[in-house]
């Protein structure tokens, strides 16, 4: 009974940024579709089954031999022979269009998972490799590629309302192809368990329409503005060593072991969603990264005066 | 043997012996039989005291994972809290798994068949005692090991499946260590029960019980036994490549080094998959012989079951890789995986359809231990179409690593495995005890526990829908899955509470309750001849069988059995005996003395143990010689416990049977534990043979050409040495048989010399071309394989050194 009532209850709360029953993608789409049929035969050879064995143990006719032998056979090996059969035939007919992973000669996704942010660079079909973190962005229409490997151990790459999961496994590059159908704000998480913050390893998706989208990854491709750029704030980062992981484009700073900043400010949360982009969210991450995201990389500045958490939060903040 | 060479169908004594004969024989089979009291009770080894510390074991292990699952729930009850650390959460969610598969699932029905086995089989032991009791020790030890370490905050924390470079290279502390070696020791453990259920259910059969008249229940532990056999090994080696990995730092899964992460994962579910069924089918197993009980008609499709059980258990070796849907496999494999996963539902929904056939087919009793039967079948169920529906590649995309597979699995494991558990609890307990357990809180217990179950795990498929992916300490106060979670977080408590109502009612005095009536349900089966309370011995003696269900087809036999009119009814020579019989046919063949009470099998679990633990913490000279030990008392007690020749060759067994008491070769059980017990080496050696070809196939550099390559005359010359060391072995055996004792030492001494030169070679040829096993993946497999075959080739020198003395003694 729970069983049939619970998708009823539980339709109002489909809906979501990460649910893979509101699908935004023509993957998602196709596998709910294969969910729904296979969850309502589910349900009704449950009750079949389930039925069937309450009803035998309760009534006091008893069954002769050849007949209950012949719903073996019936039960136990024609119904689920054919059920299966049409089940297979339908679902592995969807892989070729699932698995396709998009056109090798567009623009390419390229992310690399690590303990426990995403790297991501935009490639160009000109060569060029757009650089951002923790926020995917996509045109809605075409199918884009993403290749996914991974720095240190093995992550999973999954948005559930555009497609299913990838793993990203060091030392291999697994393609994914990703087609949104609508423009949306979703959300993607990591999927395989990957250490003491895989519940932190969040990232932002954003579907647009191709030239919202193209506008974008232009703003992505350019430098920190100039204003920022003259900002004392600039000045207090480079002190800090910040650029030892860190880089922003158009200053010194040119680290690369933890994400690329320049346009930090843009983006829809911090550190993975743990945080809020603002000021105060900044801030927190600053003085304390583990306090929000167990074994993270990041060391803490709480030391700092606090003047200066204020000015590094405040310009990271303005690096829209 | 079949037609005219058989003797007619033997019938029991038409007259019983004497009173004062039967208390008599009585007297001398209690005498041989009594468990030691005291603190020697400690050193039994009979079934029927070890199967009871092993159950008893087990599920105290099973509470104590279900606290650490009450703690996550709890954890995870509301979004953003702190009760548990993310640090804490992964040790509990690592325990968890890795207790409830390896220190519950599979002890818990090794434990059962260890102590009810021998009762259906109307034997009086198993083969080897002392074996179980060593498999006992060592599970008892390793497991307080792997569990105490979540006291020190030390305890594993990279998940059951342990995937590296996770637990290898980014971990710190010695979890994973503890994790493989506490495990690997466990695993031993396993396959010992293993090998003494197999060779129980292959030869300790009573007489006339042929191969088609086995119970359900042995048909359905001699086929998770071979899967044991054959699906243990692969993690073994997996263990042995990850601690030489994690320990001395030789590249297996590192992928800047040659190596592949995945390799680990195909050999952890070549292992994890058949693991899900060796699991289920012993559970399935209890339902198969409770089901006819208490529908009180024997099982409809009897061979339907069995060939569906050995169909499982075979297609179980081919769906691994349904755990790697979403590693970037080509379509092709993913296709075939997917078709052949969903193939094992076949066999599966033949065994349900044979049980409601079977229900149907008679007038059923809804006894507690039929309301737990059911109760499982309808959870079961659920995951049984939960997991048609992951294996289906397209779904899995989505499902995997995600809160549906977390309710698909439960679903499975605790419908198919805690429910049927539980019930066989209320079955069998007169049979240990001599009382019930009360029908009224079984009933609490069971309604508490199917809805507790219901509403902690049906939610869960649409929290993994909703985007909540497993393994998370904690989850955004925004998200749509909180409502779900809490919910859980309740039905969790109530499943809780009706397995702390069935913990009470095991628990409660029962001084004065009466003691039960003999065979109170009714059944068929051998097991319940048992007298309440049960006597020592087994079975008074050991009758001869005519069907599937004796206590139904033969209506004197609780009578013939009592009053000795069978096989073996004396102890006359103050030695336990059982009765051997031919695997197919079951015609007797031999008198098997049995070992008695002994402290050796603690110690030999205490040496290796002490090799396995103290070799975590890099203790490598203590390690090794407690592991010495160890040896040492196995062979002691194979000394002093199996080496004699027995006074006379054979025995009167009754019913003008004459039986030899000692046999060698083939129709040996030690010949059947030892011919086991070495396809599941051949199995684990198999798998770095594996891990080599893997390499080979997914990486065209592999072999490297910048790393040293060993020599075809090395491979050869190594080859004919191991070879030489064969034939001289095998020459020995015909030597001896032809009673030629010098040219007998001289093969054997022979043969031990070639062992130890092509140890030599093994070693000293690859050594000298500089392979460094750190720089490469290629030198470092090259090695293990070296240190598998040296160490495999020592052992062959022990048991060479070993028949020599033997032989000397025997004159």
């Amino acid at each position: 009974m729970l069983r049939t009532l619970l998708p009823i209850l539980c339709f109002a709360a489909c809906h979501g940024p990460r649910s893979a029953l509101d699908p935004a993608g023509a993957d998602a789409e196709r596998i709910l579709w294969l969910f729904v049929a296979m969850a309502v035969g589910a349900v009704a050879i449950w009750l079949f089954v389930v039925g069937l064995a309450v009803h035998a143990t309760l009534t006091q006719r008893t069954l002769e031999p050849a007949r209950a032998r012949n719903l073996v056979i019936g039960g136990g090996t024609l119904l689920p022979t054919v059920v299966l059969s049409v089940l297979l035939v339908g679902g592995l007919a969807q892989m070729p269009a699932l698995l396709d992973p998009g056109p090798a000669d567009g623009l390419r996704v390229l992310v690399s998972a690590e303990q426990f942010w995403w790297r991501i660079g935009y490639r160009t079909p000109d060569g060029r490799v757009i650089a951002t973190a923790n926020e995917l962005r996509l045109p809605v229409g075409p199918r884009t590629r993403v290749e996914l490997t991974s720095a240190d151990v093995v992550h999973s790459f999954w948005i559930p309302s555009l497609a299913g999961k990838m793993d990203a496994i060091p030392g291999r590059t697994n393609r994914l192809g990703l087609q949104p159908l609508r423009e949306a704000e979703l959300e993607g998480v990591c999927a395989e368990f990957c250490g003491p913050s895989h519940a932190h390893m969040g990232f932002a998706v954003v579907t647009l329409a191709p030239e919202a989208f193209e506008a974008w990854l232009q703003a992505q491709a350019a430098a920190a503005a100039p204003a920022a750029l003259a900002s004392p704030g600039r000045d207090r980062f480079l002190r800090t060593g910040c650029g030892a992981c860190h880089t922003v484009r158009g200053t010194p700073a040119d680290g690369v072991l933890g994400p690329d900043l320049t346009h930090v400010g843009s983006r829809r949360t911090l550190a993975g969603g743990v945080l809020p982009n603002d000021v105060p969210g900044f801030r927190a991450f600053l003085a304390d990264p583990r306090r929000h995201k167990p074994g993270v990389g990041m060391p803490g500045f709480a030391g700092l005066p606090d003047a200066d958490l204020d000015v590094l939060a405040t310009w990271l903040e303005s690096l829209q | 043997m079949t037609g005219p060479d058989l003797p007619a169908d033997p019938e029991p004594l038409a007259e019983a012996p004497p009173a004062e004969v039967q208390r008599a024989q009585r007297r001398r089979l209690l005498d041989v039989w009594r468990t030691p009291t005291g603190w020697r009770y400690w050193s039994a080894v009979n079934n029927s005291v070890v199967g009871l510390w092993y159950t008893a074991t087990a599920f105290v292990f099973f509470l104590f994972a279900g606290v650490l699952a009450l703690a996550m729930r709890l954890q995870l009850a509301v979004p953003g809290n702190d009760l548990l650390t993310a640090e804490q959460y992964d040790q509990f969610f690592t325990m968890h798994g890795t207790i409830m598969m390896f220190l519950f699932a599979v002890p818990v029905f090794e434990a059962f068949s260890i102590l009810v086995l021998p009762e259906m089989l109307g034997a009086r032991d198993l083969p080897f005692p002392r074996l179980s009791a060593y498999g006992y020790w060592c599970y008892l030890i390793g497991g307080v090991f792997v569990c105490g370490s979540l006291f020190f905050g030390a305890a594993p924390n990279g998940g059951w499946f342990m995937y590296p470079p996770l637990v290898t290279r980014y971990s710190e502390g010695y979890g994973t260590e503890i994790w493989l070696l506490g495990l690997s020791f466990i695993e031993v453990a396993s396959i010992a029960a293993a090998v003494e259920l197999l060779v129980g259910i292959l030869r300790c059969r009573p007489p006339g019980m042929r191969i088609h008249m086995i119970p359900l229940y042995a048909w359905y532990i001699l086929v998770v036994a071979v899967m044991i056999l054959f699906a243990f090994p692969p993690l073994i080696a997996g263990d042995l490549l990850m601690e030489l990995e994690t320990a001395f730092d030789w590249p297996f899964f590192d992928a800047s080094r040659g190596g592949d992460p995945l390799l680990w994962q195909h050999l952890f579910w070549i292992f994890g998959h058949p693991e899900v069924y060796i699991v289920f089918l012993p559970s399935i197993a209890l339902v198969a012989t409770m089901v006819p009980t208490f529908a009180k008609t024997p099982m409809v499709g009897y061979t339907w079951v069995v060939l569906s059980a050995i169909g499982t258990g075979f297609v179980s070796f081919g769906l691994w890789v349904h755990h790697m849907f979403t590693t970037g496999l080509p379509g092709i494999s993913l296709a075939l995986f997917s078709a052949a996963s969903q193939a094992i539902a076949i066999p599966t929904g033949v065994q349900i359809f044979c049980f409601v056939a079977t229900l149907l087919a008679g007038r059923v009793q809804l006894a507690v231990p039929m309301l737990f039967v059911l109760g499982g079948l309808s959870t079961f169920v659920i995951g049984g179409l939960t997991g048609v529906m992951v294996a289906l590649v397209p779904f899995d995309l989505q499902a995997h690593d995600t809160y549906f597979v977390v309710g698909h699995l439960h679903s499975v494991l605790i419908g198919g495995t805690i429910f049927p558990v539980v019930g066989a609890f209320y079955y069998f307990f007169p049979l240990v005890d001599g009382k019930h357990l009360s029908e009224r809180l079984g009933r609490i217990a069971f309604w508490l526990m199917l809805v507790g179950f219901n509403v902690a795990f049906v939610p869960m498929h649409f929290t993994g829908l909703l985007g909540m992916q497993r393994r998370v300490y904690t989850y955004d106060p925004d998200t749509a899955v909180a409502a779900l979670n809490l919910v859980s977080t309740g039905g969790a408590f109530v499943l809780a509470a009706g397995i702390a109502v069935f913990v009470v009612d095991v628990l409660r005095p029962k001084g004065r309750q009466p003691l039960s009536a003999r065979n109170p349900w009714g059944a068929g089966g051998l097991e319940w001849l048992g007298e309440m309370p049960d006597q020592p011995w087994g079975v008074r003696s050991i009758p001869e069988i005519d069907g599937r269900y004796p206590l139904w087809d033969q209506p004197h036999l609780v009578r013939d059995v009592d009053e000795g009119r069978f096989y073996l009814p004396d102890a006359e020579e103050g030695l336990r005996e059982t009765l051997l019989t031919s695997p197919v046919d079951a015609t007797p063949d031999q008198v098997q003395r049995v070992a008695g009470p002994t402290f050796l099998t603690h110690l030999a679990a205490l040496g290796t143990g002490g090799l396995f633990i103290l070799s975590t913490f890099h203790l490598w000279v203590p390690a090794v010689i407690s592991g010495v030990l160890g040896g040492v008392a196995v062979l002691v007690w194979l000394w002093t416990g199996t080496a004699h020749l027995p006074a006379r060759d054979d025995k009167d067994v009754g019913l003008g049977l004459t039986l030899p008491t000692y046999v060698s070769g083939p129709s040996s059980v030690g010949w059947w534990a030892m011919l086991i017990a070495m396809l599941g080496d051949l199995t684990a050696y198999a798998g770095l043979v594996f891990g080599y070809f893997f390499y080979w196939t997914v990486d065209e550099g592999f072999p490297p050409l910048d790393q040293p390559d060993p020599t075809v005359r090395w491979a050869l010359g190594a080859g004919a040495l191991a070879a030489t060391a064969w034939g001289g072995t095998w020459a020995a055996v015909h030597l001896n048989r032809a009673d030629r004792g010098a040219a007998f030492h001289g093969a054997l001494l022979g043969g031990v010399a070639a062992a130890g030169a092509c140890c030599w070679v093994l070693v000293a040829g690859i050594d000298a071309l500089g392979a460094d096993p750190t720089a490469h993946v290629y030198p470092a497999i090259i090695w293990a394989r070296v240190i598998w075959t040296v160490a495999l080739l020592a052992v062959g020198v022990v048991m060479q050194l070993y028949a020599r003395r033997a032989a000397r003694r025997a004159g």
